[in-house]
């Protein structure tokens, strides 16, 4: 089970709390991690990434065990605490006013 | 008794209110989506509690919501949470992407940028939620970078109609200071396949074929601020407004300008006569008189804010050229506000009630055509947006 934490706007939008659990098949990425959360909350498409070229929207951040994960390439394996479930993997936006 | 509920986007997320008739008291119901921008939020004219809101984020991109009892609650159309991991997912209701595909698309062109280059189409947002004058699942949608979409599935999915954007002259539209937006689109009630839309900076377009072909309608228009003033492209129209039982008569106001059409925007002529100043956003025409139009003037494009700080909306019974400032409940002094481009509009209550909203948070309302104003709000985030639905 992998655990994703979202930003509390995102939170309201897909209706749930400060941590979704998913099951991802096969290896845990970016990638399918994200793909697992829009298969499963398909509100959260576009939010996260752009529709058509699949790139993280400018001003949300990927981070996990306390490193930046952001600028990985979206098919690199997560790191295995990730992937046991142990550490989330965080979605963050930017402080950039508001 | 009759109801009315007025529609309001901020900055920071919408607003219902409400009241009855007499319009004296007021419910004021929100936020929605809090700590979104709300563009605009409108109702379907065939179902008065459908309800279409445009949410964007520069974070998050953009989101559309619907609601099915007046505002009350809302959905993400096809959004729904999937009821089976691996199960299909429904069509995305935010999804707005350009139809550059060869069977019924137009190539991805480029437009002007601010410095002069070209650059090309990017989706950013929606700007205008028009609901369909006979079906409640169809609505148009006026979206930045210019183009217009059109949803037959209650905002579930979205179409381009390649054919304005794709026209020919797109590479000469640029944008304005708050981006290239589709602003305006304009329903004809007597003519299903007549649309009339604007965008800033391009100008006002119209289509007599349900959206397929479009013809610039710009005769008459002058800006200064491009290198022909009289170009058949470049200006930057800031809003149009039409009266239903004459939709052949477009009034609009310009970046600079009042303008008048009587022949379906073939051609423009100027009608800000008497106004302080003809720079300003809203413009909009009394629901049961089709000569009493209002605006509200501000200074100047580089000063956004009503002159001499008395915010005054201004009204012409005579479709133009001759205007009274109304003033009776609104601030005379020290106001500094602005009145973007979507927050007026009117009720159809026999005394037609009048509504704007400001970028210092107040909802101003008229129950009687603008003689008298007060407060319906004062302290809302900055208002994006004003529609107003008449209930019976």
């Amino acid at each position: 089970m992998i655990r994703v934490v979202l930003p509390a706007h995102l939170r309201t939008l897909a209706h749930v709390g400060s941590e979704v659990e998913l099951e991802v098949e096969g290896r845990v990425t970016q990638r399918s991690v994200l793909d697992a959360l829009e298969a499963r909350y398909p509100m959260l498409r576009g939010t996260i990434r752009d529709h058509v070229t699949q790139q993280r929207r400018p001003f949300l951040r990927f981070f996990a065990c306390e490193e930046d994960l952001s600028h990985e390439p979206p098919d690199a394996p997560l790191p295995d605490s990730v992937a046991s479930g142990a550490e989330p993997f965080l979605i963050i936006g930017a402080i950039a006013g508001g | 008794m009759s109801k009315v509920r007025v529609l309001v986007g901020t900055r920071k997320g919408a607003f219902v209110l409400e009241s009855d008739g007499k319009r004296e008291r007021w419910e004021v119901n929100g936020p929605h989506f809090a700590g979104w921008e709300l563009y605009h939020i409108k109702g379907s004219p065939v179902d008065p509690n459908r309800l279409y809101a445009s949410q964007t984020s520069g974070w998050f991109g953009q989101v559309i919501q619907r609601s099915n009892d007046g505002g009350k609650t809302w959905e993400a159309p096809g959004g729904e949470k999937t009821p089976e991991p691996g199960a299909m997912p429904p069509p995305a209701s935010n999804k707005f992407v350009y139809d550059s595909s060869a069977e019924t698309g137009k190539p991805l062109t480029t437009h002007q940028w601010y410095d002069g280059t070209q650059k090309p189409w990017e989706f950013k947002r929606v700007w205008h939620l028009e609901p369909s004058l006979t079906d409640r699942d169809t609505v148009y949608a006026g979206v930045e970078d210019a183009a217009l979409f059109r949803s037959t599935d209650g905002g579930k999915s979205w179409h381009e109609l390649p054919g304005l954007r794709g026209h020919g002259t797109g590479p000469k539209w640029q944008p304005g200071a708050g981006g290239m937006c589709l602003h305006t689109i304009i329903l004809d009630p007597s003519n299903p396949g007549r649309i009339y839309i604007a965008i800033s900076a391009a100008g006002a377009f119209r289509t007599d074929d349900g959206g397929t072909t479009w013809k610039p309608i710009n005769q008459g228009l002058r800006s200064q601020y491009i290198p022909d003033p009289t170009a058949e492209i470049g200006h930057c129209v800031h809003h149009v407004a039409m009266h239903p039982s004459r939709p052949g008569v477009l009034f609009m106001q310009k970046h600079w300008d009042v303008m008048r059409s009587d022949d379906a925007g073939d051609s423009w002529h100027e009608v800000s006569g008497n106004l302080p100043t003809d720079f300003g956003f809203v413009i909009d025409v009394h629901a049961h008189e089709p000569e009493t139009i209002y605006v509200v003037p501000i200074k100047s494009d580089g000063e956004h804010f009503p002159p001499e700080g008395k915010l005054r909306v201004y009204r012409s019974r005579t479709g133009g050229n001759e205007w009274e400032a109304l003033t009776r409940g609104l601030p005379q002094s020290n106001c500094y506000v602005n009145v973007l481009r979507d927050a007026m509009a009117v009720d159809s209550l026999d005394s037609c009630g009048v509504y704007f909203g400001t970028t210092g948070g107040q909802v101003y309302a008229s129950a009687d055509a603008g003689d008298n104003w007060a407060p319906i709000v004062r302290d809302l985030p900055a208002v994006l947006s004003v529609e107003v639905q008449t209930l019976p």
